[in-house]
């Protein structure tokens, strides 16, 4: 344990603790929109169309957060324009979006001169290199989200569990989707530094689907998420920081971990006590 | 005669091309029981839409409680035919009742007391009052469209949708649905899309056949011209066997 703290003692070590805690904190609240709304596709090709902004930002000489940022935002509200007008071909147009996002990003490091910008700190993270500038701005991005969050948060759960419903009751639901979309966008970029954009999807995936069996209300849901969130992180960072291994892949490792122990604790839950719902309607 | 509730004019609807209502008109007056009924692709659930305002037509008008359907939607209840699929979704009853609650602005922000006191009526109307907090997923079928019949109830509507409300629900919670809805008619307008009908002869007070074109009813009876357009086989529905049936010859055809 005292190496762990002695650990502490460096600021890069500081620093990854911190944005991953901030990550978690965001993965467990837009997570569980993502997980009942049915975006993790959808999410999974902001992410990996974002790398299409590290690209732009290094061929255009910008700060890669801008680019990083400003890319995951335009994808998602095309993405959400899309989905809006068209929802039989979202998944096909997501996809290519997906792809060529990547490959723009690829070729445009390819045709920046003398730079050959390091494609695996954002395909698996760089949680160890996080400067103190990303950290305000993870900062500014989760006050944000939780202001958003809390100010729409019946809309959300309205419009996540019957959106034609929830649009009859004045619900401004097609707004609030871009809006949702937009702040998985920020989500996404946020947990790109902590995990990289590849192991995006198992942070913003694995906590909620724990947390939903085990939650009465959506709000506990992110709550829960949260939580799990922050204890796979932790616990991660503490791994990968002890057996010297790559942090994002070993934070996911601990969530698929989690992941496999509560469904086996659900099927023996189910074996010994049985279920006094009744049955399901088909 | 009755107030108009619902006063639709000369209205034209269609998808990608394809006309689904053409020349509409029908009148809903205040206190009926109106039964819509149609073939599959007929248009009932589009002529419903428009009057929720969910679809705007292509061309006339839609007038709930003189208003425009989007104005009128906070004096209006909706069961919509398939709500809430997710049976997963954490959510309690109480918070599935509250939706139905109009907000907006910043009250949006939480739910005053006169907000949790209907939803608390109107569940207790629907016997729901006791499982409040249960989660809606673990309900049976009948318990939940109870759920649902109160989330319309609780914004104390004067005109109440209800499109295919008798989806996942057996015969016995069927005659109970439709006694507790001619209960609530009393009070209540009630336009009700259905293909059951035998609901259609017992229960409601009138009958629009959407099919293309609108043929409204004032009396609650299933002429053989609008089982021919709702179902091009009459004699099927005869196998079904539909005693209290009457048939009778449309003045119009």
């Amino acid at each position: 344990m005292t190496d762990v703290f002695a650990a502490l003692g460096f600021d890069f070590m500081r620093n990854a603790l911190l944005a991953g805690l901030m990550a978690g904190l965001t993965c467990g609240i837009i997570g569980t929109l993502v997980v009942v709304n049915r975006l993790v596709f959808l999410s999974g090709g902001i992410a990996h169309a974002s790398y299409g902004g590290v690209g732009l930002a290094f061929f255009f000489g910008l700060a890669p957060a801008l680019g990083i940022v400003g890319f995951a935002i335009l994808s998602a509200l095309a993405m959400a324009a899309v989905t809006l007008k068209a929802k039989h071909r979202a998944d096909t147009v997501i996809g290519v979006m997906w792809a060529v996002g990547m490959a723009l990003g690829v070729i445009l490091i390819d045709l920046t001169p003398g730079y050959n910008a390091d494609l695996m700190s954002y395909l698996f993270g760089s949680i160890l290199t996080v400067p103190d500038s990303d950290l305000w701005l993870m900062l500014a991005l989760n006050a944000v989200i939780l202001l958003t969050v809390g100010f729409f948060y019946h809309d959300f759960l309205a419009m996540s569990y019957d959106e034609e419903f929830a649009q009859v009751r004045g619900v401004p639901v097609r707004p609030l989707y871009y809006v949702l979309l937009v702040m998985i966008a920020l989500a996404v970029v946020m947990v790109i530094q902590v995990v990289g954009l590849i192991l995006v999807i198992a942070l913003l995936t694995i906590p909620p689907y724990i947390a939903e069996r085990h939650a009465g209300s959506l709000g506990r849901m992110m709550g829960y998420a949260v939580v799990l969130n922050l204890v796979f992180t932790t616990t991660g960072l503490w791994l990968a920081y002890v057996f010297n291994l790559t942090s994002g892949a070993t934070i996911i490792m601990v969530a698929a971990a989690g992941f496999f122990i509560s469904l086996a604790v659900q099927r023996l839950r189910r074996n010994r006590v049985p279920s006094d719902a009744g049955p399901e309607p088909a | 005669m009755n107030e108009p509730v619902i006063e639709i004019r000369d209205l034209w609807f269609s998808y990608n091309g394809q006309p689904v209502l053409t020349a509409a008109d029908l009148t809903v007056r205040e206190g009926d029981f109106m039964a819509v009924i149609g073939p599959n692709g007929g248009g009932k659930t589009t002529l419903i839409r428009l009057m929720l305002g969910l679809l705007k037509p292509r061309r006339g008008t839609v007038r709930v409680l003189g208003l425009p359907p989007d104005k009128a939607a906070p004096l209006t209840g909706y069961m919509p035919q398939r709500p809430g699929h997710n049976q997963g979704f954490p959510v309690s009853v109480m918070d599935v009742v509250l939706m139905g609650r109009p907000r907006s602005g910043l009250t949006r922000l939480r739910y005053a007391r006169a907000d949790r006191e209907a939803a608390q009526r109107a569940l207790e109307r629907m016997d729901m009052w006791p499982l409040r907090d249960r989660r809606v997923g673990e309900l049976s079928g009948g318990q939940r469209q109870r759920v649902y019949v109160a989330r319309a109830l609780v914004s104390e509507p004067r005109v109440m949708f209800l499109d295919e409300p008798m989806a996942n629900v057996d015969a016995q919670g069927q005659t109970e649905f439709y006694e507790l809805m001619k209960e609530l008619n009393r009070s209540v307008t009630i336009v009700m899309v259905s293909h059951d009908l035998m609901a259609v002869s017992s229960y409601v007070k009138s009958v629009a056949c959407v099919s293309r074109q609108v043929h409204f009813h004032d009396r609650p009876e299933v002429t053989e011209s609008m089982l021919k357009m709702a179902y091009s086989c009459p004699v099927e529905l005869v196998a079904h066997g539909l005693p209290h049936r009457v048939l009778e010859i449309h003045p119009d055809d």
